[in-house]
């Protein structure tokens, strides 16, 4: 347990020294705080636009993003330690196999979790000086969520990173897979669940759509902030009918977590029982 | 001397039909040096993995310090042992003394020991730098302080000398003889070490996964019956020099520098020696005694020879060679 710590501290060191939690600090911010003033602008006006609107809008951005920045941030976790002779030294060290990987995950999941709490917390702060915000309580409530369901999303993807990152001998074999998870699951999932939509004319039951929907976690972070404005609804396109199916928050969010153990586990898995 | 410190009982080690490790035998004591030498695939780093209890024999008895080195005492025979693997390479991003300070905290030890050990190892002006701006030299120099976090009293080292200019080759192998004054065991792992006969007890030379040959340097020289180079300065023909050592088997040719080259087998020394002495027309000469690197290019010399000379390979040789291909 203390030699986990020693390697979460040491990763998370890692993401202060080369300004990985600067650089996704300001984008989350930087973000926020655009698609606050300028997100009204299509409308012909420019200032901050409600609350419903922002949060909208930023998460269907950020259902982009933040996959990406986790797979980026910790796609060669252990092969890129395995590449340089450090992962069989810290191996022949007291402390277990498990003890190394949970270590660095913990390290990299504090990195995303501050970046996403400082990022869109400070953007939200700014919203709410600058901002006519009519209703403090439903800005802070809105906001609580989606950085949650945010942090829980990266987690997610930092796991998938690691089921990679322990499967593959070579690091730019893992970026490329790590490339290929993001785009099947930001991109190809929604798009093949809309053709099997269209093309059964809509004969699909309900009950299966919706566990289709609980099975990518990207869909699961849209349908959590969509969820939570009733007027966001109209402009929300596919996830807006897992909206409608009325999903409580908290099996939205306990599923969420499930992806977060479930590709960290199976990476465990693995891990352990690789040769060396 | 209680209880070997590294005991191998013929120990094998296969991957799927690949036999990397074939009935190897190997003891080493406390405060021994054994150089373990061998080409790539011979069998050193998995022999090194095996002894670090990072991968277990599918044959055979291990046992480091009387314990099975990946079983439930692994953990505190760690704390005992100093690894440094080929080719390592830091955290570039972080000082040297940063990296140290992390593997000598992961090995439960204060942080009151990194400034010594890299003061020890020669990159105390360093220490403070990004491991970026280091030289191979100094990368080395800081792995060798990393495998000797907490006084481990076996230590294996893989290629400790790649990249080490003379001076620091001769300050490693000092280190290594205060090591052993200490009771220290240690295990060096290479291609070749030239230079290192006098600061190793025993040698061992793998091929094809299996041992070749071990002993003392003695041993092996008696064993292997290689014969002596004498350099002679004399006036005299090479022609009626070799004429009159006939009898003792001497082969004589003219080398590059004018020098006389003898080659005289080992039982013949003496009399040689002393017929060489004897004749006033000798002006000087050097003696020179097999290295370790001819002994192992004999060695490894005899496994190639064996292949060649088997007419039909037996199926386990047979099977290896269709995998390394």
């Amino acid at each position: 347990m203390r030699n986990l710590m020693i390697v979460a501290g040491k990763e998370f060191r890692d993401g202060l020294r080369n300004r990985w939690v600067l650089a996704i600090t300001l984008v989350f911010g930087l973000l926020a705080i655009g698609l606050a003033y300028f997100g009204a602008a299509a409308s012909g006006q420019v200032g901050f636009t409600r609350v419903s609107t922002t949060i909208v809008s930023l998460s269907s951005l950020a259902v982009f993003l933040i996959p990406l920045i986790a797979l980026m941030l910790a796609y060669d976790s252990i092969v890129g330690e395995d590449e340089q002779g450090t992962l069989l030294l810290l191996l022949t060290y007291p402390m277990s196999r498990v003890e190394i990987l949970a270590g660095k995950f913990l390290g990299h999941a504090a990195i995303l979790g501050v970046s996403t709490l400082v990022g869109f917390g400070v953007a939200g702060a700014v919203i709410a000086a600058f901002g006519s915000v009519e209703l403090l309580g439903e800005l802070v409530a809105a906001l609580a969520l989606f950085i949650l369901s945010a942090m829980l999303l990266g987690w997610a993807f930092i796991g998938f990173a690691y089921l990679i990152s322990v499967s593959v001998a070579e690091k730019s074999r893992a970026a490329g897979i790590a490339l290929v998870v993001w785009f099947f699951f930001v991109i190809v999932y929604d798009l093949a669940l809309l053709g099997v939509l269209v093309g059964t004319g809509g004969e699909v039951s309900e009950g299966l759509f919706h566990t289709l929907l609980l099975l990518n976690p990207t869909d699961i972070f849209r349908i959590v902030n969509l969820t939570f404005f009733e007027a966001a609804r109209t402009q929300a396109g596919l996830a807006s009918i897992g909206a409608d199916a009325a999903f409580h928050p908290a099996l939205l969010l306990g599923t969420l977590l499930a992806w977060v153990a479930v590709p960290l586990g199976l990476a465990l898995w693995i891990f352990r029982r690789r040769e060396i | 001397m209680t209880q070997p410190v590294i005991e191998m009982r013929s120990v094998g080690k296969r991957f799927g039909k690949l036999t990397a490790l074939d009935e190897v035998s190997l003891t080493l004591g406390e405060g021994e040096v054994l150089g373990l030498m061998g080409h790539n695939g011979a069998g050193k780093s998995t022999s090194m993995k095996l002894i670090l209890g990072l991968i277990r024999p599918t044959s055979g008895e291990l046992r480091v310090f009387g314990h099975d080195p990946g079983g439930a005492a692994a953990n505190d025979l760690r704390l005992r042992l100093g690894y440094l693997p080929e080719n390592v390479q830091f955290y570039e991003q972080l000082s040297g003394f940063e990296v140290l300070d992390y593997f000598a905290r992961l090995k439960r030890i204060g942080r009151g020991v990194v400034e010594p050990l890299l003061e020890r190892v020669g990159l105390g002006h360093a220490m403070h730098r990004r491991v970026k701006t280091y030289s191979k030299g100094m990368r080395q120099r800081l792995g060798l302080a990393q495998a000797l976090i907490g006084e481990p009293r076996l230590m294996l080292l893989d290629e400790p000398t790649v990249g080490l200019d003379p001076m620091a080759t001769r300050d490693f192998y000092g280190m290594v003889d205060e090591l052993r004054g200490r009771g220290v065991s240690v295990i060096l792992c290479s291609h070749v070490l030239p230079g290192v006969e006098r600061h190793i007890d025993r040698a061992a030379i793998l091929g094809e996964g299996r041992m070749l040959a071990s002993g003392s340097i003695d041993e092996l020289r008696e064993a292997a019956d290689l014969p002596l180079v004498v350099r002679l300065r004399t006036p005299r023909a090479a022609e009626s020099l070799a004429e009159s050592l006939r009898p003792h088997g001497v082969l004589a040719r003219v080398a590059g520098d004018g020098r006389l080259e003898l080659k005289v087998p080992v039982r013949a020394k003496m009399a040689v020696l002393r017929e060489l002495m004897a004749d006033p027309e000798t002006a000087d000469l050097d003696l020179e005694p097999p290295t370790l690197e001819s002994l192992y290019a004999h060695f490894d010399g005899t496994l190639r020879d064996r292949a060649e000379s088997t007419p039909a390979p037996a199926p386990a040789f047979d099977a290896r060679e269709g995998v390394s291909a």
